[in-house]
Formats: C-alpha cells, sequence, structure tokens
C-alpha cells in the first residue's frame, strides 16, 4: 500500500483526489489530504455566488461525505508546516507527522497585498476564501451606503466590484494601468468596458498608483498623489496572486525566482517523489490563475503517480477567458493583441450598444488568432472553438462578428461541425466527441445525466449552451426530439404538460402524476404543475394546497424567521384616506412591521401563521383582498398620475392601471408578472421596466411587452403604436395568454421573449396579424380566466377546513417559541440569524 | 425555552422507542403534506405520504437557519427516496435517513411513526 499525501484541499486539490480515486485501484493507495481551510474544497469561482444566498454549502465541491466513502482521509482546519524530504514525512500545524511515498503540494495562492503604507488599517479586505467574504460582508454592513474601493481592475477586481455594490456599497475601481483588464483587453475595448461599467454606477479610476491609506485605526481614504485622494469606507485589494510556495522553498525544492516551485511537464519538482499543481507550480515560467490548466495538472499528477507516463502538460496553455460579471459579457481569447505583422484585426464597435468586438486572423485569411468580445459574448464559444481547432474561417472572416444572431445569419453552423476532438469544456477538458459519445451510445439524453456522467460543464459552467447544443443536435439524430422535461417525474415541457392537462381535462396533480408521470413528484414539478390547472382552471392555490410552494400554501410570503407578511391588492397604487387608516389600525393590532413597497403598495410583515386568517378577515371587512404578493401571478400595475392631475399628462394612467389591474388579478402564470402605465414619454410609471407596458402618446397607447428589473433588467419592447385603449388590452391578453401556455417554468416575459424564435416580430404576428389562427382561442380563455376570479383569501378565511391549515401546531394551541423579534425604528425585524 | 438548537433532536429507531406518543388524529394531516406537532420541548414535522403508503416524522428545525419550518415543506422523491424540501431555501432532506441531499448541511432527526385507530403517534425514546 503506498501512501499519497495532498497538501492543500482547494479547487485543484480536490480535482486530484477525485481523479484519483476514479482511476486508481483503492485498494493499492491510501489517500491523505490536509486542508488549512475549515471547510471542505469548494468552489471558489463562483464565490461571489455566496452573497446570492449567503449559503457556503451550496458551494462546496463535494461533500465531507464523498472522502468517506471513497476512504480519503481528509484533515480539514490543519496545515501542513513543514516537508521532510529525507524521511519522506510532513507535520503538521496541529503537531503530527505522516509519512508519503507521494507528495502533492496543491496550496494555491494567496492574494498579493501591495506593501502600501496603510494596508493593516481596518477595513482592508482580500477576496478568495469565503471567510474574506464573510469579513466583508460584516464590514460592509457598518459601513452601508458609503463608498468602497476596490485595488485592481482585473477579472477579479472588477468581479469584487460587483460584489460590493451588492452589499450596498458605492463601488470605485482603482487601476494602476491606463485601462481595465489590462491582461486581456485593448485600450478600446476597454473603454467600451470602462463606458458599460460606469453606467451601471461603477466608477472607474484609471492610472493611479497609491500611495497610502488614510484613516486613523481605519480606512476613510487612499490617496495617490499630492492632492489626489479618494474619500472610502472600506477597500477590497485584488492586485493579483502569490504562489504559496513556503513549503517548496523550506524544503529546498527549485523555486522561481518570483516565487512559484518550479515543475517540468509531468508535474514533478526537483524532487521526484513530489509533485505540485495548481497555482503553486510553476509552469513553462508561468502561474496559471485559472481552474482549467490546473485540472489538467491534476490530471497529469494522477496519470504520473499510476505509472500512465505518457500523459504530458501541453507545451501551450490556453489563457482563453470570459467574465462571469453579471450585466457585461466579456471574453477574450487566444491572442487577443496581436501585432499586424503576425495578421490583420477586424474590429466591430457599436458604442452606444456598448458593443466590441475584435478577431485576429491570419494573413492568408485561413486561421483565428484570437479575439476579444464586450458587451456580448454569445459567439465565445464558437469562436474559441475555431481558434482552438484552427477551423477554417469563412470567406468574409468579418461575419463571424456582425450580422448577429436572430437576424438570419448565423455564420458558424453548428457545434456539431466541430471535430469529435475539440475541447468542449476546458474546465474537466471534455471534448465534443466524449459528450456526443455519452447521448449516442450511453442514452444520456439531458444536460444533468451528461454533465454528471462526462463532468462536461461543472466547471466554470461557461460551455452549458454549448454543450446542450451538441446533446439537442445528437438528439436530434437518433430522429429524437428534444425537449425540456420538467423534472425526473415528466417526461414532458411545460407546454407538453399544459396541452396534455387541457386535452384530457385532468383535475388533479396524482391523476397527471400517475396517467403520464414516474414516481411520487418533488418540489419542481408540483408548484409548475399547480401553476398549469391555475392557469387552465383558474382555480385557486387553496384547492391543492400542498403541491404549491409554500408561499401559495399559505396565501402569503414565508419570511427569514417562518413569520409571514400580508399584502392586499392595492391596483394602481391608488388608494383612499380610509383605507390607508383601516391598514394601519390592524397592523398596529398585529404589531406588524409596515412598509411601502417598490410595487406601490403596502406590505404589513411578521405575522404568525395562527394570525393570518384573523388579519385577512378584518382586511376583508375593510374592503381588500389578496395583493398575490405570494403568487406567481399578476403582481402590481404601477402608475404614474397622469392627467387628472399631471400638466403633461396625455392620458388617464391611473385608470388605466386600475382596471387593468382588476383585469388581470389572480391570472397565475410560469412566473410573476408585472404591469405599469404612464401618462406620457417621461414615463414615471416605469412601464417599459415591467413584463407589460402603456405609455399615452399623442393619438393613443404604446404597447411594449417583455420588460424587467431584477437581476438582468431589460427594457420592454414596443408591440403596437397609437392603438386606442381596447386594442391594447386585447393585445396584451393575447400576449399574456400566449406567455402563460408556452414558457417554461419560472422563466419570465423577457427571457421568454428572447427566446421565441423570431422574436418580436414573430410575436406581432401571432397577436395581431393571428398568423397562428389562435387568437380568438387566446381571447376567449384569457376571457374565462378574468371572469372567475375569485379573492382566495376570502375564500380561505369563510371555509373552516381552509381555516384549520393556518396553526403552527396541529396538538396544540401554543405558537412557535423560536421566533424573536428585536425591535428597529419603532417598529420590529426578526432576530439576526446566528 | 427559546431557540432550542441541533442537540436537542436525535434520530430514534423503531428499536429505540421507550414511548409512543398519541399526537393527533390523522385527519390533522393533509395528504401527502405535513402538520407539526408539540412534544414536551420539541417540535416534530409529521408527513402523511399518501402517495407511498407512509408516514414520517423529523425535526421541524431546518438546519440551514435554524428556523421552524420543515413541516411547512413540500414532499417529494428522489431516485424513489422520499425526502422533504425546506420551504425557505429549497434544501433537501432524506425522509428515511434524515440526509442533506443537496449539500452539506448536518443531517436531521428521523422519528418513527405509527397510526392506530385513526391517531397517528411518534415513537420517542424519552
Ligand atoms: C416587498 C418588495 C420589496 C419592497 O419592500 O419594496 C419585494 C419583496 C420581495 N421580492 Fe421583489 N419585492 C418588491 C418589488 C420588486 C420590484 C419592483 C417593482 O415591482 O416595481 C422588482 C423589480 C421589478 C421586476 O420584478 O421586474 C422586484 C424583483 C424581484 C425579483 C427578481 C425578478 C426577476 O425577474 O429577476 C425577485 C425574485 C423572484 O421573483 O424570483 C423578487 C422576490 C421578492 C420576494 C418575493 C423574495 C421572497 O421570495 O421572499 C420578496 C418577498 C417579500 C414579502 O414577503 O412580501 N423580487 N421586486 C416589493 C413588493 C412589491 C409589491 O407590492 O408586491
Ligand atoms: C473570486 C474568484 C473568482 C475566480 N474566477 C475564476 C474564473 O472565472 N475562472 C477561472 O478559471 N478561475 C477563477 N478563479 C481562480 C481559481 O479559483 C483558482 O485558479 C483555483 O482555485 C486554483 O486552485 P488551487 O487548488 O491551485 O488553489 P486554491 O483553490 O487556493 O486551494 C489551495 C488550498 O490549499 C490550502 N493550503 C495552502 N497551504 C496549505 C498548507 N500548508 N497546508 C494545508 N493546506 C494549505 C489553502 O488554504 C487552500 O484552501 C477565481 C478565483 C477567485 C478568488
Ligand atoms: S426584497 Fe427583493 S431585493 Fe430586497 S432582499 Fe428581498 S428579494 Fe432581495
Ligand atoms: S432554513 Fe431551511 S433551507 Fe434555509
Amino acid at each position: 500500500m503506498q501512501t499519497i499525501i495532498v497538501v492543500g484541499n482547494g479547487m485543484v486539490g480536490y480535482k486530484f483526489c477525485e481523479k484519483f480515486v476514479a482511476q486508481a485501484d483503492t485498494k493499492k493507495y491510501k489517500l491523505i489530504v490536509f486542508g488549512e481551510e475549515p471547510r471542505v474544497a469548494y468552489d471558489r469561482v463562483h464565490l461571489s455566488e455566496f452573497f446570492e444566498d449567503g449559503d457556503a454549502e451550496r458551494l462546496s465541491l463535494a461533500p465531507r461525505s464523498w472522502y468517506q466513502e471513497n476512504t480519503i482521509e481528509l484533515y480539514t482546519n490543519e496545515r501542513v508546516s513543514e516537508i521532510n524530504r529525507a524521511t519522506k514525512t510532513i507535520s503538521t500545524s496541529k503537531n503530527r507527522t505522516f509519512s508519503y511515498d507521494h507528495l502533492v503540494l496543491a496550496t494555491g495562492s494567496v492574494p498579493f497585498v501591495p506593501p502600501i503604507r496603510g494596508v493593516e488599517k481596518k477595513g482592508v479586505f482580500v477576496y478568495r476564501t469565503i471567510e474574506d467574504l464573510e469579513e466583508t460582508l460584516a464590514y460592509a454592513n457598518t459601513v452601508k451606503g458609503g463608498k468602497a474601493a476596490i485595488l485592481g481592475g482585473g477579472l477579479l477586481g472588477l468581479e469584487a466590484a460587483k460584489a460590493v455594490m451588492d452589499m450596498g456599497l458605492e463601488p470605485h475601481v482603482v487601476e494602476f494601468a491606463p485601462k481595465l483588464m489590462p491582461r486581456q483587453l485593448d485600450s478600446r475595448s476597454s473603454k467600451v468596458l470602462q463606458v458599460k461599467l460606469e453606467s451601471m454606477g461603477i466608477n472607474i479610476h484609471l492610472s493611479k498608483a497609491t500611495n497610502q491609506i488614510l484613516g486613523n485605526g481605519k480606512i476613510t481614504g487612499m490617496e495617490f498623489g499630492e492632492d489626489d485622494t479618494l474619500d472610502v469606507d472600506m477597500l477590497v485589494i485584488s492586485a493579483g496572486i502569490r504562489p504559496r510556495d513556503e513549503l517548496g522553498k523550506s524544503a529546498g525544492l527549485d523555486m522561481g525566482t518570483r516565487g512559484g516551485i518550479v515543475v517540468n511537464n509531468k508535474m514533478e519538482t526537483s524532487d521526484p517523489n513530489i509533485v505540485a499543481i495548481g497555482e503553486v507550480a510553476l509552469y513553462n515560467q508561468m502561474i496559471y490563475g485559472l481552474v482549467a490548466p490546473g485540472y489538467e495538472m491534476a490530471q497529469v499528477a494522477v496519470d504520473q503517480i499510476l505509472g500512465k507516463e505518457e500523459t504530458k502538460m501541453a507545451a501551450e496553455i490556453d489563457m482563453s477567458t470570459k467574465l462571469k460579471l453579471i450585466g457585461v459579457d466579456v471574453a477574450s481569447f487566444g491572442t487577443p493583441f496581436m501585432p499586424s505583422d503576425k495578421g490583420h484585426s477586424i474590429i466591430f464597435e457599436n458604442k452606444t450598444e456598448s458593443l466590441y468586438k475584435r478577431i485576429n486572423v491570419s494573413h492568408d485569411g485561413k486561421k483565428l488568432l484570437g479575439g476579444i468580445l464586450v458587451g456580448e459574448a454569445d459567439d465565445y464559444n464558437m469562436l474559441l472553438q475555431m481558434y482552438q481547432n484552427e477551423m477554417p474561417l469563412p470567406e468574409n472572416p468579418e461575419a463571424l462578428i456582425i450580422g448577429g444572431r436572430g437576424e438570419g445569419g448565423v455564420s458558424f453552423g453548428s457545434a456539431m461541425d466541430l471535430p469529435d476532438t475539440a475541447v468542449v469544456c476546458s474546465c474537466e477538458a471534455v471534448t465534443k466527441g466524449a459528450i456526443c459519445c455519452s447521448v449516442l451510445e450511453d442514452g444520456n439524453e439531458n444536460l444533468k445525466s451528461v454533465a454528471q456522467a462526462t463532468k462536461a460543464a461543472t466547471g466554470c459552467g461557461g460551455c452549458k449552451p454549448m454543450v446542450s447544443d451538441l446533446i439537442t443536435e445528437s438528439l436530434k439524430t437518433l430522429g429524437k426530439t428534444v425537449k425540456v422535461q420538467i423534472c425526473e417525474h415528466f417526461e414532458y415541457s411545460r407546454q407538453e404538460l399544459f396541452d396534455i392537462v387541457k386535452l384530457r381535462g385532468v383535475q388533479d396533480y396524482d391523476e397527471l402524476l400517475d396517467t403520464v408521470g414516474t414516481g411520487h413528484g418533488c418540489e419542481v414539478c408540483k408548484p409548475a404543475v399547480a401553476a398549469i390547472f391555475a392557469s387552465i382552471y383558474n382555480e385557486t392555490a387553496n384547492k391543492q394546497n400542498t403541491i404549491q410552494d409554500t408561499n401559495d400554501r399559505y396565501l402569503a410570503n414565508i419570511q427569514r424567521n417562518g413569520t409571514y407578511s400580508v399584502v392586499p391588492r392595492v391596483a394602481g397604487g391608488e388608494i383612499t384616506p380610509k383605507q390607508l387608516m383601516a391598514m394601519g389600525r390592524i397592523a398596529q393590532k398585529y404589531d406588524l412591521y409596515t412598509k411601502i413597497t417598490g410595487g406601490q403598495r403596502i406590505d404589513m410583515f411578521g405575522a404568525k401563521l395562527h394570525e393570518l386568517p384573523l388579519i385577512w378577515e378584518e382586511l376583508i371587512k375593510e374592503g381588500f383582498e389578496t395583493g398575490q404578493a405570494y403568487g406567481k401571478s399578476l403582481r402590481t400595475v404601477k402608475s404614474c398620475v397622469g392627467s387628472t392631475w399631471c400638466r403633461y399628462g396625455m392620458d388617464e394612467s391611473v385608470s388605466f392601471a386600475v382596471e387593468i389591474e382588476n383585469r388581470y388579478k389572480g391570472i397565475r402564470s410560469p412566473h410573476k408578472f408585472k404591469g405599469g402605465v404612464s401618462g406620457c414619454i417621461r414615463e414615471c410609471a416605469e412601464a417599459r421596466g415591467k413584463d407589460f407596458g402603456f405609455i399615452a402618446v399623442e393619438g393613443g397607447w404604446n404597447v411594449y411587452v417583455g420588460g424587467n428589473g431584477g437581476a438582468n433588467p431589460k427594457h420592454a419592447i414596443l408591440l403596437a403604436e397609437k392603438v386606442d385603449k381596447e386594442t391594447a388590452i386585447k393585445y396584451v391578453d393575447r400576449f399574456i395568454m400566449f406567455y402563460i401556455k408556452t414558457a417554461l417554468p419560472l422563466q419570465r416575459t423577457a427571457p421568454w421573449l428572447e427566446k421565441l424564435e423570431g422574436g418580436i416580430t414573430y410575436l406581432q404576428n401571432v397577436v395581431i396579424n393571428d398568423s397562428l389562427g389562435i387568437v380568438e382561442e387566446l381571447d376567449a380563455e384569457m376571457q374565462a380566466l378574468v371572469d372567475s376570479y375569485k379573492c382566495e383569501w376570502k375564500e380561505a378565511v369563510e371555509t373552516p377546513e381552509i381555516r384549520e391549515r393556518y396553526t403552527h401546531f396541529v396538538n396544540s394551541e401554543e405558537t412557535d417559541d423560536n421566533i424573536e423579534f428585536v425591535s428597529l425604528r419603532e417598529q420590529k425585524m426578526p432576530k439576526e440569524w446566528a | 425555552m427559546t431557540t432550542l438548537g441541533l442537540s436537542t433532536y436525535k434520530t430514534v429507531t423503531e428499536e429505540d422507542v421507550k414511548f409512543w406518543f398519541k399526537a393527533a388524529s390523522v385527519s390533522k394531516f393533509p395528504s401527502n403534506g405535513g402538520a407539526c406537532i408539540k412534544y414536551k420541548n420539541k417540535q416534530i414535522a409529521i408527513f402523511n405520504f399518501t402517495r407511498e403508503g407512509t408516514w414520517y416524522a423529523c425535526q421541524n428545525l431546518c438546519p440551514h437557519k435554524m428556523e421552524m419550518v420543515l413541516s411547512r415543506g413540500m414532499i417529494g422523491e428522489e431516485n424513489m427516496e422520499a425526502k422533504v424540501a425546506c420551504p425557505l431555501h429549497k434544501n433537501n432532506f432524506s425522509l428515511k435517513t434524515g440526509k442533506h441531499l443537496n449539500g452539506d448541511l448536518e443531517a436531521i432527526a428521523t422519528y418513527p411513526v405509527k397510526v392506530k385507530d385513526g391517531f397517528v403517534y411518534v415513537g420517542f425514546s424519552e
């Protein structure tokens, strides 16, 4: 039995273990892993996602139990402090000693902190581990609304900028070079990116050398030149990385002059029993700060240890990258900048749209050498493939970057044209051949199972679209149609299930599962099917309450401490003083926290489960009805004051908003949908930020569809111009009905419209010109929904069996004693999560 | 008595049962859904998995953010292993073993359930 010790349980160290146990006879080898961090290896690449849900577990690459199952001894929170090459042993921070036959150094790197005066001050952070992030976040909470600087305008720095913005701080990126992302972008593309980022609220300061961090104990600013300072409350340093090579140094291994443990193409260090992989390894005199080369190194190291000596590291390593920054696509591949003696560049730039695309082509026009994409990088995967596989270019290579998708001119043909050896997933080095084979020969039919079988798309995820395309195309060659299956329990897409329910008149979930599904269902298909029943029969969530998402099940939004919020409908945002007083009285009686929402109504938070029917009983008595703030259904129709009061108003926007909100209230759909009505093009109601919007203009209403705010803001697109109110309503009726019938679960109108082949023109043909011959049907279906509306809270308070559901314990009158509130500005809020 | 931690809940197997607590009548538990009962200082979620013809019980406390909410979660199955999805962030737990299925949280405690004469009983070891 041979012992292999892995130092470092980071991304590459983990990958080594994964590849090793997959290939080696585990009876012959014992694997021991040390990690200095308290957690098991996690996905650093998606560190920023930690903000979204604060859920560290979700990032882990494999649960602790995985190590046990594979008989790997894992010691986290334990640093290896010394290597003794003579005795082939290591010792750890807990003063333990272990012997090895092979030693794998995967200690990664640390952020480089430049020796600036004052960097030790409070409020200065780096960005590499979950703990870094937690500390940053905790500090950010104390300076909310303040300013944060990011030192370094590279890939990571920009990601950090987005992160601090999400923390509620004003981001300022400070870069030493005269441009952003100096390693990946040329000056023009960097300028385009800069303008785009500035428009998103990220401030950029270029050519700034920081002399000093100002502040007494904690940071208050940065000083660049004599009179050149920037006031900030926090600083995140992202100025490059330094390999964590101290073990190599103290053990006397060959080191690079600027750090890093030197390895050859077998990943061997100067000691043949020690390999180094990942960001600590200096290969070709370079440290590669990306996962893909690290994973490749892990593969080479595994094969070398197992005696497959022919596996070696490639001589040239691809550094192509795509930024994950939400809101802007940025990618560069191959040789992004190229001297003109090597070839020529084709550049497309559109400043108003923040678009920049550059490809570098060999002099003979036959080969793609590299390129840069800013603003839109949909074609990145395909271009990267053409470059990596030296595929022949079309006669007019500019077609690769102009013309764009959708408008007929897809210049690449399909992913199927790639050679089988093309590496599609570079993180896991999975080829096109392997992906297609997993579909054609092993019978995998969807992304999840192909990903499980091949590991493709499990790294940075950038190749997902291409892997999906390959699966779809491979299935087509088998004569199978491809559908987006809802989950493992139904081999149908949402649209197909919708038709099945409708045509067969299926009445409930169990019946549907028994006739066309398998197993007992899950939290994915249940609410999706519930929404279908609701859209077809307009039944309320009370009928089949256990298949509803929790908010629908209890007709209220669950809050962080398990209490609920109450939001009555305030159509169009119009409310009488009497109603306001009634709401105030009820909120006071039940001690609810109240807030005006972003949707022009009032939210009352902190109601306990058993209080919900009591509160609603009183609200209903005062003439309120449910606002469906919990539902995937119509939320609000926002209005501006319009011509009734406003001196610019072209028409009565409030009246229209009230009418349309009452028309669509209670209609359930694949995702929530919202509307807006503005009285003139000043657009105070932000109608173009909604799923549907009306704007009064000279001579009628302009109708917009497919907008939203949220994580990926999209402006709605003009569907019809200057139409009268009745026509406007008719078009939107049909648009909504068509969306309800054909969208994927949890797909809002904007992404739906984006995926709709033919886009807005097609939609106009369907809802205006009746190209599919279905408008009569759509009209009738919409009218049926409108006519069958009922307030589900009224139904709930009036029906004893439903009321009974609102109790925390079914065997006791007591309430949940786990709920604790603390006070906040004369109101209350839930106690912080531990 | 508030914020009782995870240590309050320990899995009880059929063999360990010292006492069958008469929780509530069958009618209190929706078909294919759950409800919560109180036993001493414990909150226990009980699920009536009608489609399987099985009953399950587990702690009501979600180990993710320590909220008493699991009984309000949706139940279902993955590879025929019964599970509950927490209503707050959709963490999934096996109702058979308590294991966290989509991550690395601590397993939840599970308890044996039996139904007799229209009443649901949960087995405890203390
Ligand atoms: C209360 C409110 C914030 C506020 O205090 O102002 C709010 C609160 C929540 N929003 Fe919102 N959103 C609120 C207005 C908005 C707006 C503004 C608007 O409607 O004009 C937006 C951007 C506009 C848009 O939707 O396009 C908005 C975009 C979101 C999104 C992102 C949707 C997207 O497509 O990206 C989510 C997440 C989701 O739905 O999946 C979300 C989800 C949520 C949830 C439901 C999260 C949750 O599941 O618990 C919050 C529920 C709170 C509760 O218990 O009531 N909320 N949310 C606002 C309620 C409006 C209302 O009266 O009903
Ligand atoms: C925010 C962020 C975003 C990124 N985005 C991308 C991206 O989009 N694409 C991309 O390709 N790359 C990206 N990266 C880089 C990528 O995460 C790294 O390339 C990768 O993590 C390197 O893996 P590694 O195992 O070499 O190092 P690490 O993941 O850092 O792992 C090394 C581990 O070893 C431990 N360790 C060190 N010394 C010892 C010791 N003596 N004893 C025990 N344990 C020790 C460390 O604590 C650490 O846990 C990103 C990085 C960050 C921080
Ligand atoms: S209210 Fe909306 S934006 Fe605010 S935290 Fe909740 S989901 Fe996020
Ligand atoms: S509290 Fe249960 S999943 Fe977060």
